[in-house]
């Protein structure tokens, strides 16, 4: 595997007078609509990836605040209801003293939604500016939120499984409670901001010098 | 860059350009177990593993049969105070499944169901013909896709984590028994990322085009 210059300044298929396929990885001739092997759209750059990015994380932002702020999970015991909000679920594992777990429902629910909301605002308002963070840190930023992203529905999965499984008559029951829907929308809509994103971008903004045209 | 241009435009087969950052390499014969990854932003690229087709269809099958053993045992069973509950992947799913939590419950047995076994099938469907023989099924190239534009979606990893975190929020109140559905799936998890691990997306899409044009 070589590229057709060194290392540090390699040749990018939009410079050779190609466009890459995304999918399958094969180029054709600039201007070709259609990749000839896999049928995927070709773009040299994805020109509405921005205008996607910030519409998918608005609408994941906007889920994101019914979702902590009504009840997550409703559980009744002996007659007594108790509703849990996201937060409320985590702080209540803290008093049970499942610290691991609260942990990671905590990482799951709040730290990996915020995180990826601030850091795909932070990749797509640094495209097209001089950057201080190096286009490889800003590239490896991307993949983690790529990769993590669906990690997150963690507590929807848990939602399930107790409604499911605690059924229990008047001794205890639990019911889902409408957070349980804005957060899985939350999770699904930045997933989808994250997918939108052409990470090619981030290669070009203060590249060569050449591939900004 | 026009001559450049003209040169590299002369076998435009042997060019990949990386996904993720646009860089323009030549492929050149990579050896089985060796990996090549992108020069620029280290993306993996291209991994041969030997006989790798027909691992991956070993794998699918495998994970297939897992898969329906997952859906029709009992996954976890709960005893509190006298009383048991028995508890299935699909009524994980149907936990949603009254009023407005109904579009919550199509999607949750998708994540967690339907997209990993669509993913399978679409594997298969393109791997298995050109395992086992030699020209590729009709429409193979628009499976595969499918199948690429799924990974992110199917979550029965993920699934598996949050049963854990279920496991621990409960284990207060009753007594839990894991069902042989969550060892299936928890088997099914450690198959996919195998197969994950040993299909090289780029292999595959250069065998089907070989044998297409043929």
């Amino acid at each position: 595997m070589a590229n057709t210059r060194t290392a540090h300044h390699p040749l990018t298929a939009r410079e050779a007078g190609l466009v890459g396929c995304t999918v399958c990885m094969r180029v054709a001739p600039a201007g070709t609509r259609t990749c000839a092997l896999c049928g995927s759209a070709l773009s040299s750059r994805d020109g509405s990836s921005l205008q996607r990015v910030w519409a998918w994380l608005i609408a994941g932002l906007v889920a994101y605040i019914p979702a902590n702020t009504y009840p997550m999970l409703i559980t009744t015991t002996l007659g007594s209801e108790s509703k849990n909000t996201l937060l409320g679920g985590v702080i209540e594992l803290y008093h049970h003293g499942s610290w691991g777990v609260a942990t990671i429902v905590l990482v799951a629910s709040i730290v990996i939604p915020m995180t990826k909301f601030l850091s795909i605002a932070y990749l797509a308002v640094g495209i097209g500016r001089p950057h201080v963070a190096s286009r490889h840190s800003r590239h490896i930023l991307y993949e983690v939120v790529e990769f993590i992203g669906r990690w997150s529905m963690i507590d929807v999965f848990v939602v399930a499984i107790l409604s499911a499984l605690v059924q229990l008559g008047s001794a205890a029951s639990v019911h889902p409670g409408i957070a349980a829907v804005s957060f899985a929308l939350s999770v699904a809509f930045t997933m989808q901001a994250a997918e939108s994103f052409d990470s090619r971008l981030i290669w070009d903004a203060d590249g060569n010098g050449n591939s900004n045209a | 860059m026009t001559d450049r241009a003209a040169q590299t435009l002369t076998n435009l087969e042997d060019l990949v350009a990386c996904p993720s950052c646009d860089t323009l390499h030549r492929l050149s014969a990579v050896a089985e177990g060796s990996k090549a990854s992108c020069v620029r932003c280290h993306r993996l690229l291209l991994n041969p593993r030997p006989n790798a087709m027909t691992k991956i269809v070993m794998l699918s099958v495998t994970a297939t049969i897992l898969m329906v053993t997952a859906i029709s045992f009992p996954f976890l069973k709960l005893e509190a105070k006298g009383l048991t509950q028995q508890s299935s992947v699909v009524d994980a799913v149907l936990a949603f499944s009254n009023g407005l939590f109904l579009p919550l419950a199509v999607a949750v047995a998708a994540l967690i169901v339907v997209l990993p076994l669509v993913r399978l099938f679409s594997i298969l469907y393109v791997v298995a013909p050109m395992a086992f023989g030699d020209t590729p099924a009709p429409g193979a190239a628009i499976a595969f896709r499918v199948a690429a534009r799924l990974k992110p979606w199917a979550m029965a990893e993920v699934f598996i984590i949050g049963t854990a975190v279920a496991m621990v929020k409960i284990a207060g109140l009753a007594t839990l028994t894991l069902g042989p559905a969550f060892f299936a799936f928890a088997a099914l998890v450690i198959v996919t990322i195998f197969q994950d691990i040993i299909m090289s997306p780029l292999i595959v899409w250069q065998t089907l085009e070989r044998r297409t044009t043929r």
